[in-house]
């Protein structure tokens, strides 16, 4: 397969989970704001919102006043926001248009179809429309992508590389929220523990569809343990950490199969998932959790590096 | 040459009566109620929408995904009249070939005194670089759009030829695929020949021109400009097709001797490049300097026998405007043949008297840039204004060498839906010979017509639609 | 005469590059004026392929280098024996005829400056032949751009050496091939090496001048830089439509570009017949 090919769909997987990933914690900021008291006015968080999209800054260029109304926008239509709804689903759609024939017509008509729907929803008259109503139609959005191409492409390497680009990408995504549930939200570690850190793990949960997960595979109260367990090192949860690199090693491996010859991303995948089979959450507390997602971060990161170098290239040295 | 308005030939109706040819879909077209109509026509722009067949126009801004509008009813021709193009196309294809074959090695043509040599040596369209080189089955250009109009039952003039990378074949397919889609029943009634086979023969042209180098089967490639080229569907569309990569410049790279593209499976060699990229963009360490859409050392690697690209560079200068003059006297010393399609009679402004009777009768003519393409600064003398043909006149007057000029043809006119119901609309038409080991033309084209009433201009990109074509069986 | 020449390139890179295809135009070809001895052309570290011999009888080879990589060299050695024939280029196997070179390029193209000059130049001589229309026109260039290095760049055109008044062979030779086409006479850029001085030292030793078509002689050199034609201390190499195209070498660097520095070194000696030549 052309590596061009390659990297356009690998990218366009990534932008269609960043797209998820944005709607969600908008949703999450959207509720959180309705919710009183809860964290002392729904300020910070909005703040949070868009700090863990590193966008703060050309938001508050941009737009001054951190209001709703204006987060939603930021967030959702503005093109000047690299990581909003808009301008994800519309690199997806960039990057799918590019390869259109290496799409199914299925996978093509609901990237396209999206995007199309999209548009009309910029052109409505912003009153009409809910925030949850943004959120929910992403949500589907993306489900209705995902599903299209899991059930229609052909499970060529074409589809292996679709598939490192949503883990990685989901992989980065997750690290991402709990980093900044953990290390931006509180200020201090005197929080740790204490009723408002229940309330922001609680929202760390929903921003994931994580609850009834959470439910059922823990018992008793919520505690960061727990939840560091189940969203770091539980292989059931479609978006833990592990989950998802054990995810991207699988496509790997299918590569490898199918190409007959494994190369270096294979060993920095499979070395960064026998780590996390490895690692207790009593550990990763040890080391700091700050500490640890980042470096699970950036060697996430040289995974994609290394994929990059070896496939999407098309020269490996 | 007087340009006195003659009758306009009606392709469905002779007089009152309707061509055998037209009966069916007079029929069809008589027992649709209009509300199904609008249906159809609805459903067919949804269809073009979904496959992402699209068009951009060069420089007007604007929906860069605009549909080119699509007419529901067919243009036909009879088993018979097809004949004729058929047998004149292939020959005037098999004359081109010929005459580039020839101007870029001996120049027996030019030596003959034929052609005067400073249209060919002189013309920007002649490569040097191409100079002294056979290319592989001698083929210059292995897809040859003829571009015919007809004025009369048995008159069809050919307005040019475009020898380098002739766009419109995926209209003439998906236009097929999607009437075929919706009005089964009509090809049932009528027997109408198939154009499928189109990317079939393409991938078989194309192999058929693998450079001596290549052992065993050939890998072929589509070389785009990009997503962003006005012709970047057309260019995905026949990869897919063909089952072949279709390749940016960034995907090739040199080495050696061969050229390769990047894949996820390391360097694979290629050996056929139908390009859609101009010549002066293909190589920037030959052409263009600054071009980021070639690929550096690529004329090397073609010129030493490691790669054919389809076209070759050079082809351009058969299908110039000031070259098509000669055409006929191609064919005549190349294949001793009688020109079986006639040449519009053509005025160059080149020439003194020439000019002085275009300056005359500019009212009544249509004068063209001589590289000029896709109805661009051109003039239609009877539709233009007073002041619009005096600043036509002082450029030709500025740079006579630049314009040819040729008399308003009454183009043909086929019925086209319109708000009303159907009224008659003027129609070219473009069939696409393959040259390669052997010379293959399937049994159709892409029609194109002029939306607007009157209009002679059919270029999608000044407000032209495109139709259906058929050829009917014997 | 017997010239030894050694012609060294080196590029530098500030940052390592990813890759850099070369297409390179530096054999001298045979002809009755040269003959080549010995002709070496080493680039180091790179691959090398795709020979071909081009329309003009110039042969032609692509480098290239995968990168990364932050300097490379292309060194030039060999050994040709010269003879003057007045600067007409006789037994030189080309296929390119004569009017395809009436082509203006961007740095060719005449402004109303270089058609006057042209016109001036050949006052008087409307009856002349070809060869002293010639002359006079490289006589003109010479006396219209003196010869002062640094004032000009690779990029400048015809018409801003000539509007400067300074320039080096490029701009003469450029100069020239614009007002022969302004005759209508078929000029080209012919690059090539020099033996400017007794010791070698390089005072432009990588030279350029033009080619005029003659037709009772057919293609001869004007050194309109040096107000000659070339002789014995001429080395030709290679030509095109102008500098662009009959560059020794065309290079292209893959991906960003750092800042780039070039070094060239050029030395042209006499040998004397009976002498080795130097390793």
């Amino acid at each position: 397969m052309l590596s061009r090919t390659a990297e356009h769909l690998y990218w366009m997987a990534r932008y269609i989970e960043r797209t998820e990933t944005t709607a969600r914690l908008l949703e999450v900021g959207a509720r959180n704001a309705l919710l009183p008291n809860a964290t002392g006015g729904y300020r910070n968080d909005w703040e949070a919102v868009l700090l863990a999209k590193g966008t703060l800054e050309p938001f508050l260029e941009k737009y001054r006043e951190t209001n709703q109304r204006n987060i939603e926008t930021w967030l959702f239509f503005d093109s000047d926001n690299p990581s909003s709804v808009y301008s994800c689903l519309s690199a997806a759609r960039e990057n799918a248009r590019v390869v259109r024939t290496a799409l199914t017509a299925p996978v093509w008509d609901a990237i396209n179809g999206s995007f199309q729907e999209l548009q009309q929803l910029h052109r409505t008259e912003r009153s009409k429309l809910m925030v949850t109503d943004l959120t929910e139609w992403t949500l589907r959005a993306c489900q209705l992508i995902r599903g299209a191409f899991m059930s229609t492409q052909l499970r060529n390497d074409g589809y292996d590389f679709s598939g490192i680009g949503t883990t990685i990408e989901r992989a980065d995504n997750t690290a991402r929220l709990i980093d900044v549930k953990y290390y931006v939200l509180l200020p201090t570690v005197n929080y740790v523990g204490s009723g408002l850190d229940q309330s922001q793990w609680a929202l760390l949960l929903q921003s994931m569809t994580a609850q009834r997960a959470f439910n059922w595979s823990y018992q008793g109260e919520i505690t960061a343990a727990k939840i560091a367990h189940l969203l770091i090192l539980n292989r059931r949860f479609p978006r833990s950490l592990r989950a998802c690199v054990q995810w991207y090693c699988e496509h790997l491996d299918n590569l490898a199969e199918s190409y007959q010859t494994a190369t270096a991303a294979q060993e920095v995948a499979h070395k960064l998932l026998d780590d996390l089979r490895a690692a207790t959450v009593e550990e990763i507390f040890e080391e700091g959790l700050h500490e640890f997602l980042a470096r699970f971060m950036s060697r996430n990161a040289e995974v994609a590096t290394t994929v990059h170098e070896v496939y999407l290239s098309g020269m490996p040295t | 040459m007087s340009a006195t308005k003659p009758a306009i030939f009606n392709e469905m109706l002779n007089g009152e009566q309707v061509r055998s040819a037209y009966q069916n879909l007079e029929k069809w077209y008589r027992s649709m109620p209009a509300e199904l109509r609008s249906l159809k026509q609805n459903e067919a722009e949804a269809l073009f929408r979904r496959v992402g067949i699209t068009f951009a126009v060069y420089g007007e801004g604007g929906d860069p995904e605009r549909l080119i509008p699509f007419d529901m009813f067919p243009r036909v021709m009879t088993a018979e009249e097809w004949r004729k193009l058929d047998r004149g196309v292939r020959q005037r294809a098999a004359a081109l070939n010929a005459f580039l074959a020839d101007v870029y090695d001996r120049r027996e043509i030019i030596r003959a005194g034929r052609i005067p040599e400073h249209l060919v040596t002189n013309n920007e369209a002649f490569e040097k670089a191409a100079i002294g080189f056979r290319p592989p089955r001698g083929v210059f250009s292995h897809i040859v759009g003829v571009d015919l109009v007809r004025t009369g039952p048995d008159q069809f003039y050919v307005l040019e030829d475009n020898c380098r990378t002739p766009s419109g074949v995926s209209y003439m397919l998906q236009n097929r695929e999607i009437m075929m889609r919706m009005f089964p029943q009509l090809f049932m009634e009528s027997r109408i020949r198939p154009v499928d086979g189109y990317a079939g023969l393409l991938k078989k042209t194309l192999a058929s021109v693998a450079p001596q180098k290549c052992q065993g089967e050939p890998n072929i490639v589509i070389l785009t400009p990009g997503h962003f080229n006005s012709a970047y569907y057309e260019h995905s569309f026949l990869a897919d097709l063909m089952g072949v990569e279709l390749v940016e410049g960034q995907d090739l790279f040199v080495e050696g001797d061969f050229v390769w593209m990047k894949t996820t499976e390391g360097p694979r060699k290629v050996d056929v490049i139908y390009r859609r990229i101009d010549d002066a963009f293909i190589d920037p360490l030959c052409f263009r300097p600054d071009s980021m859409l070639g690929v550096p050392g690529l004329m090397s690697v073609y010129r030493s026998g490691g790669v054919t690209i389809c076209s070759a560079p050079g082809a351009g200068v058969a299908d110039d405007k000031a070259i098509y003059t000669y055409v006929p006297e191609m064919i005549r010393f190349y294949l001793g043949e009688e020109p079986i399609l006639e040449n519009v009679p053509t005025w160059q402004c080149a020439k003194e008297d020439d000019c002085k009777y275009v300056l005359e009768n500019l009212s009544e003519l249509v004068v063209k840039e001589v590289h000029g393409s896709g109805g661009y600064g051109m003039l239609v003398g009877p539709k233009s204004d007073k002041s619009t043909i005096e600043s036509f006149a002082a450029k030709i007057r500025k740079n006579p060498d630049n314009y040819i000029a040729q008399p308003t043809l009454a183009l043909s006119a086929c019925p086209t839906f319109v708000e009303e119901g159907i009224a008659p609309r003027h129609v070219d038409l473009r069939p696409y010979c393959l040259v390669g080991e052997t010379i293959e033309l399937v049994p159709g084209g892409l029609t194109r017509v002029a939306l607007k009433e009157g209009s002679l201009v059919v270029n999608s990109s000044q407000g032209g639609g495109v139709k259906d074509t058929w050829v009917l069986a014997e | 005469m017997r010239l030894s020449i050694r012609h060294i390139t080196r590029y530098r890179f500030d940052e390592p590059v990813r890759g850099i295809v070369q297409s390179q135009k530096l054999w001298p070809a045979d002809c009755a004026s040269q003959r080549v001895l010995a002709w070496t052309v080493t680039s180091h570290g790179a691959q090398t392929g795709a020979e071909f011999v081009d329309g003009a009888g110039d042969m032609i080879r692509l480098a290239t280098w995968r990168g990364p990589l932050t300097e490379l060299t292309v060194e030039v050695e060999g050994e040709v024996e010269t003879a003057d024939l007045y600067g007409v280029l006789r037994e030189h196997r080309e296929r390119i005829p004569p009017s395809a070179y009436l082509r203006p390029t961007r740095q060719v193209e005449a402004d109303a400056e270089l058609k006057m000059l042209s016109a001036v130049a050949l006052k008087g001589l409307d009856g002349a032949s070809a060869l002293d229309r010639a002359h006079a026109l490289s006589r003109a260039v010479s006396e219209a751009i003196a010869y002062k290095p640094g004032e000009t760049q690779p990029h400048t055109t015809a018409s801003e050496a000539l509007s400067g008044g300074v320039g080096v062979c490029q701009d003469h030779a450029h100069a020239l091939i614009s007002v022969a086409h302004v005759a209508e006479m078929p000029a080209r850029y012919v690059t090539g090496y020099l033996q400017a001085s007794a010791d070698g030292s390089p005072h432009e030793a990588s030279h350029a001048w033009a080619e005029i078509w003659v037709p009772e002689l057919g293609w001869v050199g004007f050194d309109a830089a040096n107000a000659c034609c070339p002789d014995a201390r001429y080395v030709r190499l290679g030509s095109g439509y102008d500098a662009l195209d009959a560059a020794p070498i065309r290079g292209l660097v893959q991906g960003a570009t750092p800042e780039e520095h070039l070094d060239v070194e050029v030395m042209v000696t006499a040998v004397q017949s009976g002498q080795q030549q130097q390793q």
